[in-house]
């Protein structure tokens, strides 16, 4: 039985977010509140993104007006049934919008370092469950902060591992010029650490490849697979991306490339461009980069094909594409299987995890809940 | 990620660019730490900064010295454009003072004069501000005078992280680099990377980002600086915060920006007020971002007069949380 007066407070995407400003609300006060629906716009350093609730009922109060920033853990808004007399909210408000702002310093989950043979692999993971654990595994360049809107979601309902691929995010520098074979036995070798011989894998891009190279090689690691706009299924993709972000020294050009990424090219933040000129300002950093797209590609193409893992597909797969992508066509996603479950997101670049994150957080909750029957 | 001091990240960045690069040495007063003790290392330097240098690089590679900062400053500039990657500790910047003839004259100089054929890979680091009880002499804000004479490049980090960034960075560089230390700040913790990295120079820091008024600080100015933003953000005023990180060369692009986003800025400078950064900065503003601003710029920075050395007296020349917050407080209700 749901409390009588649900909140609906700041939360806390990604590590480093302490506060984040109501950027607009999608409901008007009186409206109704299903779960799942989106209910504030919220606008962080990093990216703005839409909040879901999971409450039903009818939105009592906006606590946080339009254009206001609170902390994390913050009362926003109350929703309650319309039986609830105005007296008692007006009370749950007062009470609660002190109290919130208190208590407003969750304690968060830190990353640690996992021992990968030799070396050690950054993870950040959260939440626990009965299920299988769900591993998440980001893109070329990239780091675990792909998955700020879609960990925490994920990690109600079972332990999530986001991993930092070998010489990506707070991983240290390792040669990565085997390429993606390297990068899979590494995310094997993390997960062994970490006790989880079976998992739900979701993929993103370069990611996509390595889950689609388990898939092939290793399919008995694999509960379920998720695949968002995943490398390696067919040899055409965005040179100017790859090299543009293997070459960007500035906070010009490194925005000029990151704004490929989104289908909305505003959506990439400065917090976005410092994070990755930190990354590539590491001694080493751009050199494993350009011997990871040394065995990616083979000449403009990338190089290899593991088109045909989706064609016979060992485990459940979900393929998730942006009908804007500019990194790699969302043509590669046709011509599948019926047993491959596709969604397009329309409008969404190659970062649908972050640009429809509610909606894709649902798609894969309920791919993972299928698999496990 | 790690987190470390200020003083642990400095003492990383010189051991990871030691081992990196046999060329680089240490020159100072006492910085094989342990003068009069009869122990080797005793504390690592006067700040303990070089603590455990001198155990892994041994006595050829860091040099203690008399207290003659004209002689070594100078023999290491000589050193520098023979060969060699000399990092100069000097206790105090205040007694730089002695040796201006090898610094603006020379260092800064060579490359200039030589028509380019040679380079002064010279790092000169100092303490530098107010605070610690240390009197007229030992307390100042320097950096203005370094940052006035071309050929000279000027770092003040304002936490670990780009502490030991900028570090490396000017051990790598090839001209003459004043890096400067708060000495209230070496025990401030921050998370910083195991591995060597770099901070480049000229790339301003935005440390946060607010649409009523924008903060520029320096140093220790911009812990002052995020107080005094936190406190303002209570009150429902949202700050930017800009931090230059270098004022030679300095990132007019990103002070430009963050000025014009909001039109009201202030800059908060623990140099003296006349000729400092905060008037330098005030100048590139009110020349080149004019047509963004919506209100005078308010320099934050003590009087123009010497660090005092009575302790309430020197908390009143420091430039203060509560200062910080009335000149934004100005700026933000200008004009309304």
């Amino acid at each position: 039985m749901a409390a009588r007066i649900e909140m609906i407070t700041m939360p806390k995407w990604g590590m480093t977010m302490t506060e984040g400003k109501v950027a607009s609300w999608r409901i008007g006060e009186g409206g109704d509140v299903a779960p799942g629906a989106e209910i504030i716009e919220i606008e962080t350093t990093k990216i703005t993104n839409v909040l879901e609730t999971p409450s039903r009922g009818v939105l009592r109060r906006q606590v946080v007006a339009t254009g206001e920033t609170a902390a994390v853990g913050a009362l926003l808004g109350v929703v309650a049934d319309s039986s609830v007399p105005e007296a008692e909210i007006e009370a749950f408000v007062a009470e609660h919008s002190r109290r919130a702002v208190e208590q407003a310093e969750p304690s968060a989950p830190a990353a640690r370092l996992v021992k990968v043979g030799a070396s050690d692999l950054n993870v950040l993971s959260m939440g626990q469950g009965r299920g299988l654990p769900v591993v998440l595994v980001h893109g070329f360049g990239g780091s675990l902060d792909s998955w700020l809107f879609n960990q925490p979601a994920l990690a109600e309902q079972r332990t999530v591992h986001a991993i930092d691929l070998p010489a990506h995010g707070g991983s240290p520098i390792t040669d990565v010029s085997g390429g993606v074979p390297v990068l899979a036995r590494a995310v094997l070798a993390a997960l062994d650490t970490l006790g989880a011989t079976k998992v739900h894998f979701v993929g993103h891009s370069l990611g996509g490849a390595v889950g689609l190279f388990i898939a092939r090689t290793a399919p008995a690691r694999l509960a379920s697979l998720t695949l968002i706009a995943p490398g390696g299924v067919d040899p055409e993709i965005n040179l100017d991306y790859l090299r543009g972000f293997a070459t960007a020294d500035s906070r010009k050009s490194m925005k000029d490339v990151l704004g490929l990424l989104f289908g909305d090219a505003d959506k990439v933040s400065r917090d976005m461009v410092d994070a990755s000129l930190r990354y590539k300002r590491q001694d080493g950093a751009p050199e494993a980069l350009q011997a990871l797209l040394g065995a990616m590609l083979d000449g403009d193409r990338q190089r290899g094909s593991l088109r045909n893992v989706l064609m016979t597909p060992p485990v459940p797969i979900l393929l998730i594409w942006g009908t804007q992508d500019r990194i790699i066509p969302v043509a590669q996603a046709q011509g599948l299987p019926a047993a491959v479950a596709v969604r397009l997101f329309d409008g969404a670049g190659h970062m649908p995890q972050m640009e429809a994150a509610a909606e894709v957080n649902r798609l894969i909750g309920d791919h993972i809940q299928a698999s496990e029957g | 990620m790690p987190q470390k001091s200020m003083r642990q990240a400095l003492n990383e960045a010189l051991k990871q660019e030691m081992r990196r690069d046999p060329r680089v040495i240490i020159i100072g007063e006492d910085v094989t730490g342990g003068a009069g003790t009869g122990v080797d290392d005793a504390w690592g330097g006067a700040f303990g900064v070089t603590k455990g240098i001198l155990g892994e690089f041994g006595r050829g590679r860091i040099l203690d010295t008399p207290i003659t900062e004209s002689a070594f400053v100078g023999a290491a500039a000589g050193a520098a454009m023979t060969g060699l990657r000399p990092v100069v500790e000097i206790m105090f910047v205040d007694f730089l003072g002695v040796c201006f003839d090898q610094i603006f004259n020379q260092a800064a100089k060579f490359r200039y004069m030589f028509g380019g054929k040679a380079v002064t890979p010279l790092v000169i680091r100092a303490t530098f501000g107010a605070g610690s009880r240390s009197a007229s002499q030992h307390s100042q804000a320097l950096y203005p005078i370094f940052t006035h004479i071309p050929g000279l490049k000027v770092v003040i980090p304002s936490n670990p992280y780009d502490a030991k960034g900028l570090l490396i960075q000017a051990i790598r560089d090839d001209d003459p680099v004043i890096f400067l230390e708060h000495k209230i700040m070496y025990d401030d913790l921050g998370e910083v990377p195991d591995g060597a990295y770099t901070v480049p120079f000229g790339e301003a820091a935005v440390v946060r980002q607010g649409k009523h008024a924008t903060i520029i600080a320096l140093g220790r100015m911009v812990t002052i600086a995020r107080q005094a933003a936190e406190n303002l953000a209570q009150a429902g005023i949202d700050c930017t915060i800009v931090d230059p990180r270098t004022t030679s060369p300095i990132d007019e692009e990103t002070i430009l920006e963050m000025a014009g986003e909001t039109g009201r800025v202030v800059i908060v400078d623990e140099a003296y007020p006349r000729c400092g950064m905060a008037a330098d900065i005030a100048s590139i503003i009110a020349e080149k971002g004019f047509d963004g601003l919506k209100a005078p710029i308010i320099k934050v920075t003590p009087p123009h007069a010497s660090v005092p050395y009575a302790p309430s007296l020197e908390a009143a020349f420091i430039p203060s949380v509560a200062k910080v917050e009335a000149a934004v407080r100005r700026v933000v209700g200008h004009g309304r």
